[in-house]
């Protein structure tokens, strides 16, 4: 070891992820006395969630695209306060390794072999968030069908729309919050079509009212939508995109309550943009790859186990907001909070504690009523691709599965190359865990949490070097 | 599945090794079934990179299995070869400075008296044969029996036909014991869901040979050794051979807990090319090493310099099953009528697979097998 035991590490908390539950967690943690270091991929903090305009495009006023700009700009600013808080951008954390006394967190920030970083921390909150849940159905590779999310992301970043005429569709909150964003910005929204019926919601009422501001929230998208004469089509699907260089059409079809595809129920959508998520999956695989323990939530994602004072089954590995079960910003901040106060050894309010339990019940709520039923790789065909990077069709997956034994998404992997691509299964990996029937996907095993330059694997890190 | 009973053979492990074992006996006309406690090819099978080498075996009963391999898996290719992704694509052994070429020029000489194919190629050939290699490098030796397979695909498609000759296979059941006669000779076994009887038992359960060996009673000091493999980001053909540095050889043969890297590198029909291979004993630790991932990634980057700016997507990380000779366990146990031992290959398996089935075949049908399999009798090590 370069440092000797007795020499102190140079951060006591090592932040992964520096959207709302890592910002909110490095400001509690610096503010209680903390040395911490947040790390993140982009290019200033905020996360997903609080997605920046790009600099050049001078966008005046960041705040009308978000909910809660202001709640961001105030933790923003706090942590511009906070003397012993450090940000670094543009640092991609790629693996954790334990060390004997605490954790050296590897980051790439380029792609020279000069790039690589190493940084050496007492403890690590894992605040790596989210990505969308996809589901392939035919036409799903077609030029102009883009995330939910990501058609945010170009909103939030770019300030361009994915197209003018755009079907929003899938399943969850997000459909509703891209859709409202999507026709405030001009777009043409023919429909949003979800999933589920969200009667889901409705069975548990004690729980939504003891969210006042999810039903605000809600009602601003819904009130949105209906002054700009959005269709909302529930408990259907779009089963098909059509068009040849781009998306032209879609088909809708109306969805049994496994989320079948009942025959006779299509109909016919022109657009020239389709929007689709089907919910966030956290991103976990830096904790899973140090073994760390997962649960599997009500929306069948796989979460990483936490207690009460969200620490992992890793001794010094703590997780908050996303990668604890998709709950959202207001989660991911009351979450970072409370780790922020664990870490320090400080107790936090407990309207915090409160806060957050009222709040990680609704996304239960949330989570079970968006659920993907197992009906809906009724709306594949053959030749659709499930995974494509690798360009894998549903055809070969049946095929090692009934003919070659496959009962498990490793083994499908193995056979067909599914999740081998440039995405490591992030696009595939639920597709292929319903098709291979072992039901739910087990939790993600990535050696890499992103790509790494060999050279960078070849430097080595000063925690690496003399073991 | 549903193999009608009477069942004549049962292989513990769906591995490749099993696989083979299972193919060659259904040929051989005897009704088999398969049973693995996970999937097909989810142990070491699966975390392999399909290397079918020659070219790193001293003369002796290795390499004896290696070429009836090397012609079995031809046999195989004939049929299976572009399913199992099979190339005969040759290795390159390369040597940094003249004495490393003088050793391999005289180890290459002691393996061509037994039939391998190797031929010296001077350092200014060597990019003719993989115009990416590094300048510098003192000369190499070509070796076109050497050949790769891609290991889960090779297991699958030699389990789907043992199949279409009526093998049955049971995944996902774990074998809890093996059933014993009054004479001590085996009658089948029990899994955590049924009784499968046979009178012959096929051990091909890799890492957890050594445990199944236990549960006929029998010592096999059969232990893992870690190996990781990097996967790169898919690329055009630039690395044509299996190519590494002649310290290889010496890796592979030792006999040290600590950790050994010597990089083999290749290219694959599906475009990454793999890095492997680390050899260290650590148990069944399936942390990710940086150390490990330090030398593989330095030692390739000097073969391949281009393969610096390539991004790695991935490792694979697997254990080897290993005995204390670094020889495999194969044939009748003489300890237990009815017990046979495929396992212990190290880091051969996929390699040696069919071989090894092959001639267990032929003593489950009362030949005489193609090789002596006395260097390989289970037998040969002390209880501890």
């Amino acid at each position: 070891m370069p440092t000797s035991p007795s020499e102190p590490l140079p951060y006591d908390l090592a932040v992964v992820g520096a959207g709302p539950a890592g910002l909110a967690a490095a400001v509690t943690a610096a503010e209680l006395g903390l040395r911490c270091v947040l790390l993140d991929g982009g290019h200033s903090t905020g996360g997903q969630y609080y997605r920046h305009p790009a600099p050049g495009l001078g966008a005046a006023r960041p705040d009308r695209l978000h909910h809660g700009w202001s709640v961001y700009a105030g933790l923003a600013e706090r942590l511009s306060a906070a003397e012993r808080a450090e940000f670094r951008a543009g640092h991609q954390v790629w693996a954790l390794e334990r060390t004997g006394d605490g954790f050296a967190v590897h980051a790439t920030r380029g792609p020279e072999a000069a790039d690589r970083v190493t940084l050496r921390a007492r403890t690590v909150l894992l605040a790596a968030g989210a990505y969308e849940r996809q589901l392939p159905f035919p036409g799903w590779t077609l030029p102009g069908v883009v995330t939910a999310g990501g058609a945010q992301a170009m909103l939030k970043a770019g300030l361009v729309l994915p197209g003018r005429r755009i079907v929003v569709a899938g399943s969850g909150p997000l459909l509703l919050a891209a859709a409202s964003s999507l026709v405030t910005a001009g777009a043409d929204v023919p429909a949003v079509v979800e999933a589920t019926n969200y009667l889901g919601y409705a069975r548990r009422p004690g729980v939504l009212a003891a969210v006042p501001a999810k039903l605000v929230e809600g009602a601003g998208h819904g009130s949105a939508l209906l002054r700009h004469g959005v269709r909302l089509r529930p408990r259907s699907a779009v089963v098909e995109a059509h068009g040849t260089d781009r998306v032209t059409a879609v088909t809708v079809a109306r969805l049994d309550a496994e989320w079948r595809p009942l025959p006779g129920t299509e109909r016919r959508i022109d657009c020239d943009a389709l929007a689709v998520g089907h919910g966030l999956l956290p991103q976990i695989d830096l904790a899973t790859e140090l073994g760390a323990d997962t649960v599997t939530g009500p929306d069948g994602a796989v979460a990483l186990k936490v207690d009460a004072r969200l620490r992992t089954s890793v001794p010094g590995l703590w997780s908050a907001g996303e990668t604890n079960g998709v709950g959202g910003a207001d989660l991911a901040i009351a979450e970072g909070e409370l780790a922020g106060h664990a870490i320090a050894g400080a107790l936090p309010r407990a309207a915090l504690l409160r806060r957050r339990a009222r709040l990680r019940s609704f996304a239960d709520v949330m989570a079970a009523a968006h659920r993907p039923g197992p009906g809906w790789t009724g709306w594949l065909r053959p030749d659709t691709d499930v995974c494509r990077c690798e360009e894998v069709p549903v055809a070969k997956v049946r095929e090692a599965v009934e003919e070659l034994g496959a009962g498990d998404p490793r083994t499908v992997k193995l056979l067909t190359r599914a999740g081998m691509g440039w995405c490591q299964g992030r696009m595939c990996g639920p597709a292929v865990a319903c098709l291979s029937g072992s039901g739910e996907p087990g939790p993600d095993r990535r050696p890499f949490g992103c790509p790494v330059p060999l050279s960078q694997l070849a430097a080595g890190s000063a925690a690496a070097a003399g073991e | 599945m549903n193999p009608s009973p009477p069942l004549d053979v049962v292989v513990v492990g769906a591995g490749v090794v099993g696989a083979a074992c299972a193919y060659y006996a259904a040929r051989a006309g005897l009704a088999v079934a398969v049973v693995d406690r996970g999937p097909v090819a989810g142990g070491t099978t699966g975390a392999g990179e399909g290397n079918l080498l020659v070219s790193d075996k001293e003369p002796g009963p290795e390499l004896d299995l290696a070429l009836l391999s090397t012609r079995l898996w031809r046999e195989l290719a004939e049929r299976f070869g572009p399913a199992m992704e099979y190339e005969a694509k040759g290795g390159v052994v390369v040597s940094a400075t003249p004495d490393g070429q003088r050793a391999l020029r005289a180890f290459a000489a002691t393996q061509a008296a037994v039939g391998v194919d190797a031929e010296e190629v001077p350092a200014e050939r060597l990019r003719e044969l993989e115009p990416h290699l590094a300048p510098g490098l003192a000369g190499g030796f070509h070796y076109p029996q050497d050949a790769q397979v891609q290991p889960a695909l090779a297991a699958a498609h030699l389990l789907r036909e043992a199949r279409r000759m009526g093998a049955g296979l049971i995944t996902g059941e774990t074998v809890t014991a093996i059933d014993r006669g009054p004479d001590g000779a085996v009658r089948g076994v029990r899994t955590d869901r049924r009784r499968l009887a046979a009178p012959a038992v096929i051990n091909a359960a890799g890492t957890w040979g050594g445990e199944l060996a236990a549960l006929a009673g029998v010592h096999l000091p059969v232990l893992p050794r870690r190996g990781f493999v990097l996967v790169t980001e898919p690329l055009p053909r630039i690395v044509r051979h299996k190519v590494y540095a002649a310290d290889y050889v010496a890796d592979v043969a030792s006999g040290s807990a600590a950790l050994q890297t010597s990089a083999v590198v290749e290219g694959t029909p599906g475009g990454p090319v793999l890095i492997g291979a680390s050899r260290e004993r650590v148990g069944f630790d399936r942390t990710l090493s940086q150390e490990v991932l330090r030398r593989l990634a330095a030692q390739a980057a000097e073969l391949f310099p281009v393969l610096a700016d390539v991004a790695v997507l991935r490792a694979y990380r697997g254990f080897r099953p290993y005995l204390p000779d670094h020889l495999p366990a194969i044939g009748a146990d003489p300890r237990v009528p009815g017990l046979h031992h495929a396992c212990g290959h190290e880091g051969a398996g996929i390699g040696l697979a069919p071989a090894t089935g092959l001639l267990i075949s032929e003593q489950l049908t009362g030949k005489r097998p193609e090789l002596d399999l006395t260097p390989f009798r289970a037998d040969r090590f002390p209880a501890a």
